[in-house]
């Protein structure tokens, strides 16, 4: 029988505790015989519920000209300008790298922006999730590469000025990618414990400013994430030959 | 002074010279980085939407090295294996 512990979610982050580092994926909501859901997990399944109702929302009726809705008017905005930056920073012009920035944007934005909901523990506050997101770079990368060049124009990066350098291109292949989820990981965790801190010594109105503080850097965050995913996915390009 | 004392205190004085030592560097090259990229911007107005969201990637990286330190001292405080290892002993 699966055992629902709901109250768990309502755990105010270091509320009971003294300050320490919190482990999200400890906290357990549904607990069957072998496995369990964490609230780290829950979260994302909110983060991504609240994702696919908006965009219901704002794709049911599509319509153009004056009768335009408001949330259809900010979506389209949003879309248009990550198109942009997507399209400027990789160089493709039929919007390859759309899909995989907006979503990574989207997720991320949405769970930096509901840490306002008190009781709200990010998702994104957990290496898990920012480490599965770093993963989903990590294949993306090949998948990209071998579309635009070629499984010989991918494998001939790894060997780029001269052979010798192959471990060396490898590791920072990985490395680059685990420093990804890593920062993330990092911004989100110290903006939560700025925030906890804060209230362990003043209490009223010292952590809202930090708090408000938190909300620009998980939206700059998010930017950040999907632009560095373009910028590392389109690294291999298609080679232009000169036309003489 | 016992074991636990001497871990207690390393770890502590650890965590902050890893963090005051660690933001030296990127805090200096945030910096630097901000100052060259509002000066190109008072040049060239025009481009200032390519430069800042160029800019926005460079902190974030310059960041990273910053938030590795910070990475290290929250596990030196709050996961710290010697501390563990000390305990169950």
């Amino acid at each position: 029988m699966p055992q629902f512990n709901f109250a768990n979610w309502l755990d105010l982050p270091y509320a009971e505790k003294s300050i320490g580092l919190e482990n999200y994926d400890a906290i357990k909501l549904i607990s069957f015989d072998g496995w369990a859901v964490n609230v780290t997990i829950f979260n994302s399944w909110i983060v991504m519920a609240i994702i696919v109702i908006v965009s219901w929302l704002a794709t049911r009726r599509l319509s153009y000209g004056k009768q335009v809705s408001k949330l259809q008017t900010a979506l389209e905005a949003l879309v248009l300008w990550l198109q942009n930056e997507a399209n400027e920073t990789s160089g493709s012009r039929n919007n390859q790298y759309l899909g995989m920035a907006l979503g990574l944007f989207s997720f991320i934005l949405v769970a930096n922006l509901l840490t306002f909901i008190p009781w709200f523990k990010p998702p994104t506050a957990s290496l898990s999730t920012t480490m599965a997101l770093a993963l989903v770079v990590f294949l993306a990368s090949p998948y990209f590469s071998i579309q635009n060049a070629g499984v010989k124009g991918y494998l001939r990066k790894f060997i780029e000025p001269i052979p010798l350098m192959l471990p060396m291109n490898v590791f920072s292949e990985c490395f680059s990618i685990f420093a990804m989820g890593l920062r993330l990981f990092g911004n989100m965790l110290s903006g939560v414990m700025f925030g906890a801190i804060l209230s362990a010594f003043i209490p009223f109105i010292a952590p809202l400013t930090m708090q408000t503080l938190g909300l620009l850097t998980g939206t700059i965050q998010a930017y950040i994430f999907a632009l560095l995913a373009v910028v590392y996915t389109s690294a291999v390009k298609e080679e232009i030959k000169p036309e003489i | 002074m016992d074991a636990y004392a001497i871990i207690g205190a390393a770890s502590v004085i650890g965590a902050c010279v890893c963090m005051g030592i660690g933001s030296i560097g990127s805090s200096l090259g945030e910096g630097y980085a901000a100052a060259a990229a509002l000066q190109a911007m008072a040049q060239q107005p025009d481009e200032a939407s390519r430069i800042r969201s160029t800019m926005f990637v460079s902190l974030a990286m310059i960041e990273t090295t910053a938030l590795y330190a910070l990475l290290i001292a929250f596990l030196i405080l709050y996961a710290n294996p010697f501390w563990n290892y000390a305990v169950s002993q």
